[in-house]
């Protein structure tokens, strides 16, 4: 029996053209509290009403600066942070409605950034594998996680009664996705999964990873910092600033055309190997204001070249380009009625 | 359910097996003569405690008027008499009995119900948090010595009021580190990382926050186990402990002051081994604390 | 700062609200009735009744404690029932007597902790590290009503030196500055410093060593300044976390004398206290827990605030 037949993903119920999740109005605020009765003084926005959705099979990158609120919309998908507002539909099934959240963790995984924080140290490797099929009452839950080692490429009979601390950086993040997929997950989210790795051992888990999409017919969600991780790997891309997405796209529409000013620096901040490629853009200067008080109107104009008294006043909507649906953005300049003087003509060079 | 062996899956056929943490500690500790020392001693005092009837001493109970105060290395009284003309060694090792007893149990009782506490605050937070961690401020108000004395007092003499007094000395500290450390492995990811597996908060505590938190809560419990010796004793030293004519280092201290001009060396004994105890206990725990790698 | 200290002692009336609580139920989960000690054997029920009337053991628990406190805060604690003198007074006159031994202790205890430990802490792993720390650890594991004993054997019976009890000649009750009277404040104060001793050099110690061993004494060196500079850099850094400790220390110390104070026969709160027992005088007891646990949470509050002043750091969190 392969690993193939004892995988036990939940079934499909909408069929392949309802997306896998959809979250609209996605808030989550926190408080950061201080004073003299410790009272809540004031809110970080973290994520600020964002909305997206992921098709069945696609993979969809997640990019941004540190502290744009991607990790927390991580743990949004999954539940280890509590929502404030908003909806998650999973296959179409409302959390909190017809999901509860332990089903929802039942067709959600997630692979953390830091490998070893996110191992046990007292357990044991296959321990760790298997908890999480245990939990769920998934038959035979050590034989999955034995055939699921052997799948990620961690020999079972070697590893399996390891502690974290005898193992590699590379060798933990494998066992980090055998633990999330023991679980026969249908979406997995991965949270800046492959940023602490050398680049060597990167490739080789990028590559495991589009080979176990295939394999279970998974559907990722994959946050990085690094655009070209990313690009290997996404079907799309969401680009996020302070808490909210300014730019969603296909990644060929996205690397031929950024459409927000944020997301053309965010681009050009990127090391190119061709000298024809580069863009001409400055990178962007100091750090992104404080999500306590985040900027009025569209949230970059603090730091946006092209800024004008409409961006300070009002909030720009996410919004397809006019020749290309697919490719959304939030910005003044797209919106010929914005009211920018110059609206419609896209971002100037 | 399934979950049962999730800590104890033996493996089916070979294997590399590979070095626990507390096989780690074993060999610490082994390696350590000083703690290893201080073990035996300890071990040496609890075992001549309890098998004190079958080691062939004097009744610690029978005086005898003719045979009072005889003074150290008396023949046939290794150690002397006590002002009633008891043996002195059979009661020191017979002593260990309730002495050990009450300085010991209070500790592990409170580990328990300390850990219980500390970790339900430290994991569950909120007004939970709050309301175990206020109450256990307030009993931080008292030195403990005057908790102690506080409530045996109120109590009057007794081992069983001893033993309540000395537990409720010691849950609040040992609360407050169970809180501490849980509170700071809750932070972790693994921990949610087990969270996002669905499991319940008390498979999570059980599984993945026990064993990382018990560790550093049994050598702090282990670091008061002097102390509590050191009370327990003095409990009785005040004559709200235990009551005579039970053998019984503290309250043996007590009595014996009144003779402390007649045969004065004899009356400090004692004390004597309530400090070989304490001390043991203090350098035990020190030891385990670097075993267990355990940092302050 | 200010809103520092406001937070500060805001935090400490609901603790202050708790040790009062438990001082009262002190005297509840005491067995038999509080009035069997005045109550004459042969009294009637309806006299039973009359007392408990009189002394407001018939109303509900919550009604009995508002009235105590109430009373508390017009600075009645009750009456004695031993003396039937006032319980404040009683208090206040041996807790004067207690914080003196208690000061004096420290006066011993923590110049000889912090030199004991720094001595440590620079010399870390030699011999006199191993020989302070052996000496910490058996200063804080000896009994130190044991230790009193020991020191009274040796300096009063058998050398016949120093006085053995009370706090002054001829069982004078009155302090006064002579050495008729520090005589008998010697053995006791020195009994009491051991175990702070123990503790101050522990973590004094603890302190210059990590200090020490730190980068920024490197740079010190580096910058050409001398040795006796970096030992005051070391100092100021490690201020504030040893004056918490010795504060502490001191709260102990006032309110853990009490063995020694029996031994000694020394005249202060603990020995009140141990009568108070034994007198099965309950408000007594009751009055002389309250005062000292106050004590002590008014010294926490007062170590907090300098330590924060000392270090701003610690006003952040």
């Amino acid at each position: 029996m392969s690993v193939t037949d004892t995988y036990q993903p939940l079934p499909d119920t909408g069929g392949p053209a309802q997306p896998l999740i959809r979250v609209s109005g996605l808030q989550k605020y926190f408080p950061v509290r201080g004073g003299i009765l410790g009272r809540t003084q004031a809110k970080v926005q973290a994520v600020d009403g964002v909305s997206f959705e992921v098709k069945k099979g696609e993979t969809l990158g997640i990019v941004g600066e540190s502290g744009c609120g991607k990790s927390t919309t991580a743990k949004l998908l999954i539940g280890l942070v509590e929502k404030d507002k908003g909806e998650i539909v999973f296959d179409g099934h409302a959390l909190g409605e017809r999901l509860s959240l332990k089903d929802l963790r039942r067709g959600v995984q997630m692979v953390f950034q830091d490998s070893y924080a996110t191992l046990n140290p007292r357990l044991t490797i296959l321990d760790s594998v298997a908890f999480g099929a245990k939990v769920q009452g998934l038959d035979n839950p050590e034989d999955l996680a034995r055939k699921m080692m052997d799948r990620v490429g961690l020999d079972p009979d070697r590893f399996a009664h390891r502690y974290p601390h005898e193992l590699s950086g590379g060798q933990r993040q494998r066992v980090n996705i055998a633990r999330a997929l023991a679980m026969s997950p249908r979406l997995v989210v991965l949270d800046e999964a492959v940023s602490a790795l050398d680049k060597s051992v990167e490739a080789q888990v990028l590559n495991l990873l589009n080979d176990l999409r295939e394999e279970f017919g998974l559907t990722y969600v994959f946050i990085s910092h690094d655009l070209n991780v990313v690009r290997y790997i996404s079907d799309r891309i969401l680009v996020m600033y302070l808490g909210e997405v300014v730019e969603v796209a296909p990644v060929e529409s996205i690397w031929h055309e950024q459409a927000h000013p944020y997301t053309r620096s965010l681009f050009s901040a990127m090391p190119s190997m061709d000298p024809d490629n580069r863009t001409k853009e400055p990178p962007l200067a100091g750090d992104p204001p404080n999500p306590i008080n985040p900027p009025s109107g569209c949230r970059f104009h603090t730091r946006c070249r092209f800024a004008s008294a409409v961006c300070r006043e009002a909030v720009p909507k996410l919004s397809g380009l006019a020749r290309n649906g697919d490719h959304m953005v939030a910005c003044h300049l797209h919106d010929a009625e914005s009211g920018h003087p110059k609206a419609g003509q896209g971002v100037p060079e | 359910m399934a979950m049962a062996e999730a800590t104890s899956i033996h493996a089916p056929e070979k294997v590399e097996k590979s070095k626990g943490y507390w096989s780690g500690v074993g060999h610490r500790l082994v390696r350590d003569p000083l703690t290893m020392f201080c073990l035996a001693v300890i071990a040496a005092l609890i075992l001549s405690a309890v098998f004190a009837p079958y080691l062939g001493l004097a009744d610690p109970y029978k005086g005898s008027m003719i045979a009072r105060l005889k003074p150290i290395g008396a023949p046939g009284y290794p150690l002397g008499t006590d002002e009633q003309g008891r043996d002195m060694l059979a009661r020191l090792i017979y002593g260990g009995r309730l002495t050990l007893f009450i300085g010991l149990m209070p500790v592990v009782i409170a580990f328990f119900a300390g850990s219980i506490l500390g970790i339900t605050a430290g994991y569950v937070g909120g007004l939970t948090n709050t309301i175990i961690m206020r109450t256990v401020d307030v009993f931080f108000a008292f030195p403990s010595v005057l908790l102690a004395i506080a409530i045996s007092g109120a109590l009057g003499a007794g081992i069983v009021n001893s033993l309540v007094s000395l537990t409720i000395v010691f849950i609040p500290p040992i609360t407050r580190v169970a809180e501490a450390v849980t509170s700071g492995v809750r932070k972790l990811d693994y921990i949610d990382a087990a969270r996002a597996s669905g499991a319940s908060a008390w498979t999570v505590i059980r599984v993945h926050v026990i064993g990382n938190v018990l560790s550093p809560i049994f050598v702090y419990a282990t670091s008061l186990t002097s102390v509590c010796m050191i009370l327990a004793a003095g409990l009785s030293f005040l004559g709200i402990g235990v009551r005579p004519p039970e053998p019984e280092w503290g309250l043996m201290l007590n009595t014996l002051r009144s003779v402390i001009y007649v045969n004065p060396w004899l009356s400090a004994l004692p004390g004597v081994m309530i400090f070989v105890t304490s001390l043991c206990l203090n350098l035990l725990s020190d030891g385990l604390r670097s075993a267990m790698n355990v940092r302050d | 700062m200010l809103s520092y200290l406001i937070r500060r002692i805001l935090l400490v009336l609901p603790v202050a609200f708790g040790v009062s609580v438990i001082c009262f139920l002190l005297v509840q989960i005491a067995p038999g009735d509080p009035l069997t000690a005045i109550m004459p054997i042969d009294a009637t029920a309806e006299e039973q009744a009359a007392m408990r009337a009189a002394y407001g053991l018939d109303k509900p628990l919550p009604v009995q404690y508002a009235i105590w406190i109430g009373n508390l805060f017009q600075g009645d604690m009750g009456k004695s029932i031993a003396s039937g003198r006032p319980v404040a007074a009683e208090v206040f006159g041996a807790v004067k007597n207690s914080l003196l031994l208690a000061v004096s202790a420290a006066v011993i205890a923590f110049p000889i902790g912090i030199f004991l430990g720094f001595l440590a802490g620079y010399f870390r792993d030699t011999w006199i590290d191993r020989a302070v720390t052996a000496l910490s650890i058996t200063g804080v594991s000896v009994p130190n009503y044991w230790l009193g004993i020991v020191l009274v054997i040796i300096f009063s019976v058998n050398l016949g030196w120093l006085p053995s009890m009370g706090a002054g000649p001829g069982g004078s009750q009155s302090w006064a500055w002579d050495w008729a009277h520090m005589r008998h404040l010697l053995l006791p104060a020195v009994t009491l410093a051991v175990v702070p001793i123990g503790i101050v050099s522990r973590t004094v110690r603890a302190l210059a060593g990590d200090i020490l061993s730190q980068d920024f004494v490197d740079a010190l060196y580096a910058k050409g300044m001398s040795r006796a500079d970096v030992l005051r850099h070391v100092a100021r850094n490690a201020a504030a976390t040893a004056l918490s400790v010795m504060g502490l220390q001191l709260g102990y110390l006032l309110g853990g004398s009490i063995l020694i104070e029996t031994v000694f026969n020394w005249p202060g709160s603990g020995f009140l206290l141990s009568n108070a027992i034994f007198q099965r005088d309950l408000p007594l007891l009751q009055g002389t827990i309250l005062i000292l646990a106050l004590f002590f949470v008014a010294m926490n509050l007062i170590v907090d605030v300098v330590q924060a002043a000392i270090d701003p750091r610690i006003q952040r969190t």
